[in-house]
């Protein structure tokens, strides 16, 4: 650790933005629900908030204009590669999918079960890029991954999260909520203990929220680039001293629905912009 | 040098950004930007403003506005960064407002200086403080 | 040419005559500001936008020089004043040499 905690120490009091109740999240003219009544199944929450009511205002500013949100630029780079052929089959996204705007509401209700096998957007998009184009696996998190999957869940912007956790999900969704609760690593930590127990709460010089990935894949000021969520849990694992679960593994699948599931009645942000 | 794990806290301060652009610069190298850029003028204030953020979320990304009626051109300093210069806005006839807003890197908790050279020849200078925060699991 | 570099610009298409409009850029562009290191622990060269330039008509309504402290992917808000209809254009200078340009027609009533 080279990070001083003096300055931390001194921020502590300064009191980042809770927007909370009184912001609300308004893009391009259009209204974003942030906050919540929780869905039944949280047993110890009662309201759910977007990340993006714990940002500041001048983070919080940059996702109400999608020229301003830096995440678009990424888009841009999806855009061009939907149209670009890869692979032994001579095909490109637009071969078969005529605009990517038909994938409304694909995010929304992701992930989800498909002949016993949990599938997130990213295990559908290569599905396409090796069955169909014949390419070789676009890595996990990877830039032409991140953004693609960013480009085809923003077309849900708007919409509510709504994925399905019962039936032949309830396993799956009872896996995923059981890592949830369950301590790892040197430090000890469950997500529960920072995103659940002390969302609102300083962590250091950072503003805890309830870790949602309504957002997702969504932009940070951190490393300026599209971030994925099997990447950011990767990140909370290393910071607690635990060995991450693999990206695209039936862990942090799991733990993708569940945590999905907590932000049921939030509108999908993608692509929002975090610190 | 062997530096104690105090001194390397102290030096390390905003090390998440700071190691981006190495040991910062010292204050007077921005007096000497600032005197340069002036001839070593009086430097008057009240018809710049800058805004920048009291706190920044991320030393990667830091919003900052200027605007000066009457400007020819305005310069931006950061005192703490390792290259105190930031940018040089030079204002054509079609600017009317002689503002303009961007976004800048601080390697860590600094003023950011700017200085505008106006259409009479005089100097205004404007500056703001910005915190930047060291994050717990963001940072 | 460094890859992958895209600008957007973001231009009203009409306004009134004297009117002032406000202008949006953003080039993607790493700004790689010569003072990190790589795994190895040699320095990466630096590689930014030294320059932004934003003309109408052939007039000047800005002329930015960037240092390394400006951020990734270099953005820049301005207002414009539009005498009469035209074409506004835009320049970036890259320290590689290249030059990147975007223009932007705006109608004038």
């Amino acid at each position: 650790m080279k990070k001083s905690v003096l300055i931390a120490a001194g921020l502590m009091t300064a009191g980042a933005a809770f927007a909370g109740e009184d912001a609300i999240l308004s893009i391009e003219g259009e209204e974003f629900v942030t906050e919540a009544a929780a869905p039944a199944h949280m047993e110890y929450v009662d309201t759910i908030y977007s990340g993006w009511t714990f940002r500041t205002d001048e983070t919080q500013a940059l996702q109400t204009d999608d020229f301003d949100n830096p995440a678009f630029v990424f888009l841009d780079q999806a855009i061009d590669q939907w149209d670009t052929v890869e692979g032994s089959e001579g095909k490109a996204c637009s071969s078969c999918h005529e605009d990517v705007a038909d994938f409304a509401g694909l995010k929304a209700t992701l992930p989800r079960v498909e002949d016993g096998e949990l599938v997130t957007l990213t295990n559908l998009v290569n599905e396409c890029v090796t069955e169909r184009m014949g390419s070789e696996k676009w890595k996990y998190s990877g830039a032409k991954m991140s953004a693609m999957t960013a480009l085809i869940a923003h077309q849900s912007r708007g919409m509510m999260m709504n994925v399905k956790i019962d039936g032949d999900a309830a396993p799956f969704w009872e896996q995923g909520k059981e890592l949830y609760y369950t301590r790892v690593g040197q430090l000890d930590m469950a997500c529960a203990n920072c995103h659940e127990d002390n969302y609102g709460n300083m962590i250091r010089a950072d503003h805890l929220s309830q870790g949602q990935i309504n957002g997702f894949p969504l932009y940070r000021l951190k490393n300026a680039k599209i971030n994925t969520t099997h990447g950011r849990f990767k990140g909370c694992m290393s910071n607690i001293r635990a060995t991450p679960f693999k990206e695209g593994g039936p862990e942090f699948k799991a733990l993708e629905l569940y945590i999905a599931s907590r932000g049921q009645g939030l509108s999908v942000e993608t692509p929002a912009v975090r610190n | 040098m062997k530096l104690t794990r105090r001194e390397i806290l102290a030096v390390g301060t905003g090390a998440g950004v700071a190691s981006l652009f190495g040991m910062p610069a010292l204050a007077s190298a921005t007096d000497d930007l600032i005197a340069a850029f002036t001839g070593g003028a009086e430097v008057g204030s009240g018809a710049l403003a800058l805004t920048a953020p009291e706190i920044a979320e991320n030393g990667n990304t830091v919003p900052i506005e200027i605007s000066a009626p009457g400007a020819v051109a305005v310069t931006v300093f950061a005192d703490g960064n390792p290259v105190p210069a930031v940018a040089t806005f030079n204002f054509g006839p079609l600017n009317p407002s002689r503002g303009a807003s961007t976004r800048i890197r601080l390697a860590k908790s600094q003023n950011v200086i700017a200085v505008a050279k106006m259409e009479d020849g005089s100097f205004q200078r404007a500056e703001a403080a910005v915190k930047v925060t060291i994050g717990g699991c963001g940072g | 040419m460094a890859k992958g570099v895209k600008p957007r610009v973001k231009v009203p298409k009409s306004a009134s005559a004297g009117d002032t409009i406000t202008i949006k850029t953003l080039i993607s562009h790493k700004m790689e500001s010569g003072q990190r290191k790589d795994s190895d622990g040699n320095q990466i060269p630096r590689s930014i936008i030294n320059r932004f330039v934003a003309d109408f008509n052939g007039q000047n309504v800005i002329d930015v020089t960037l240092e390394p402290a400006i951020s990734t992917n270099p953005y820049f808000q301005f207002d414009a004043t539009v005498p009469e209809s035209g074409e506004f254009k835009f320049t970036w200078y890259d320290d590689d040499g290249s030059v990147y340009e975007t223009s932007k027609t705006i109608e004038v009533n």
